[in-house]
């Protein structure tokens, strides 16, 4: 993946009457794992939504490499909250969907995908159905799509927010060691502290209604991260925690 | 997509779960079989189901002749109809306003009634082929119409999202997960639609037509003989319920996933 640089100032949008995003200024640069957290409904799908085209921002702008997102190719692989797997294809068919938008025939794509099967722990599933697996397989297979796209930035959008909290843990940690073999930039959205501080370099806390970035946190912590939070780590996760539960608003 | 309960699969469990309803309609029959026997009532007003059955094999060969008939009827109108909602439910999807120009007057061809319209279409276009296929259609299309469309808009919004985030154009959107996902609605029309249809070639016939149940029917009623009017019905419920097996057939075959929505991990 050739390195991306990500960056959004000033960005707004609001429908109708509803002001969701009010400023929302962040950079992800290239081969860094950044997170944006706050509380649910404060408009975090919506800064995703304004990259991978679903929705068109207000004001503000949008810059790839210091181009506008508009001017380039969206070099985005986005991963949606509930895993989107479409339940009338077998996994394998799911993990080739990116590519046959692009246009690779299907066969083609589906050995483009095979080997990427015993990585994700889903060997032996290719010819079932979404129906036919747990919530942690059909995570993974949801990221195994997300990656076969082969773009440069993956975008996540609380992707084990419907999990139970063991398998949670168990999937954030395998996401770990993925992204530290691959070297992924990811771009990821969650309201779970310890999920953003085990898994970013940098984290933006979002205040709600309208969301604007309340602060930015550098998370310098080596890793590999263990599953039990370093002292470090949860005197981050305090700091966060006090932050975002203030009962007073944003200061500018 | 509609959950449907986990169900057992497999011949066995299929007639094991029949079984209440062979025995109500086998309990039915009897009952009625006894009253006739009974009351000595003239089959010339209420024949015995036995003497339908004698009859239906009886009259076997012009029996075969016309449910021939009914069959092709209902085959092309239904056809014709399936063919003609399916390009107007995309049109529909890919132009909206259409959508609001053509439901009314859709709907008001589905206000008119069939004793009224089938007499007036035999007498446009005559005793062939093409009043039936006209009549099926007119009452089939616009339930499969709105089977289809309402199918499109079940699209879950997080996999549209997720096709324009690769990039798909509108046509692969629609042929990727729009179209996918109305399978269950069109299956559910489609099983509606086929036993409408059955009947509205029926009542085409009836109308005035060369050959077909329909004028079978009309032919044994003014013969007063109820017995081979029973024997039309048996066969073209019989006709109607094979049409419909054959439907919920090609349905677990083209949709095979549907079936595993409700049993979880194995």
């Amino acid at each position: 993946m050739s390195g991306v640089h990500l960056e959004m100032r000033g960005v707004r949008k609001r429908f109708d009457a509803l002001n969701v995003l009010a400023d929302v200024t962040l950079s992800v640069h290239p081969g860094e794992f950044v997170s944006v957290l706050g509380p649910s409904g404060t408009g975090k799908s919506t800064i995703l939504k304004l990259l991978t085209g679903a929705l068109k921002p207000d004001s503000g702008e949008i810059l790839l490499n210091g181009k506008p997102l508009s001017e380039s190719k969206r070099p985005f692989a986005f991963m949606p909250q509930r895993d989107a797997l479409m339940p009338w294809r077998k996994i394998i068919d799911n993990a080739t969907l990116g590519l046959e938008v692009q246009g690779v025939k299907r066969a083609k794509a589906r050995q483009r995908v095979a080997p990427l099967f015993a990585e994700f722990g889903l060997e032996g599933f290719e010819q079932h159905y979404p129906a036919q697996l747990s919530g942690g397989m059909r995570q993974r297979a949801a990221l195994m799509r997300t990656i076969a796209q082969d773009k440069a930035m993956l975008l996540l959008d609380e992707p084990f927010g419907a999990l139970d909290a063991l398998t949670r843990t168990q999937m954030q940690h395998w996401l770990q060691s993925m992204r530290e073999k691959h070297g992924w930039t990811v771009l990821l959205i969650t309201h779970d502290v310890r999920e953003a501080v085990l898994l970013s370099d940098r984290i933006y806390l979002l205040t709600g209604r309208p969301a604007r970035m309340k602060q930015e946190i550098s998370v310098p912590l080596p890793r590999p991260r263990g599953s039990v939070p370093s002292p470090e780590a949860s005197a981050i996760e305090s700091d966060i925690l006090k932050t975002l539960l203030q009962p007073k608003a944003h200061k500018a | 997509m509609p959950r449907s309960e986990p169900k057992s699969h497999g011949l066995m469990p299929m007639f094991i779960n029949a079984i209440p309803a062979i025995g109500a309609v086998a309990g039915l029959f009897l009952a009625w079989e006894a009253y006739v026997l009974i009351s000595g009532i003239s089959p010339t007003t209420l024949p015995a189901p036995s003497r339908v059955v004698a009859q239906t094999v009886e009259h076997r060969a012009a029996l075969a002749t016309n449910t021939l008939a009914t069959i092709r009827a209902t085959v092309f109108g239904f056809a014709t109809s399936l063919t003609a909602a399916f390009l107007f439910s995309v049109l529909i999807d890919f132009y909206g306003p259409l959508r609001r120009a053509l439901f009314p007057v859709l709907i008001i061809t589905q206000t008119l009634p069939l004793v009224a319209i089938a007499p007036l279409i035999v007498l446009w276009f005559g005793f062939g082929l093409t009043p039936k296929i006209m009549l099926v259609a007119l009452v089939t299309f616009f339930p499969m119409l709105v089977a289809l469309v309402e199918g499109y808009r079940s699209t879950s919004k997080d996999l549209e999202d997720l096709l324009v985030s690769m990039n798909a154009p509108r046509h692969k959107i629609f042929l990727m997960a729009r179209l996918p996902s109305a399978l269950p609605y069109f299956f559910a029309g489609l099983r509606i639609s086929i036993t409408y249809a059955v009947v509205a070639a029926i009542f085409a016939e009836y109308a005035g037509a060369v050959q077909g149940l329909g004028i079978y029917i009309l032919n044994a009623k003014n013969n007063f003989r109820p017995d081979l009017v029973l024997a039309a019905v048996l066969v073209s419920s019989t006709l109607t319920l094979a049409l419909f097996g054959a439907i919920v057939l090609i349905q677990r075959l083209s949709t095979p996933w549907t079936r595993l929505e409700g049993d979880k991990a194995k």
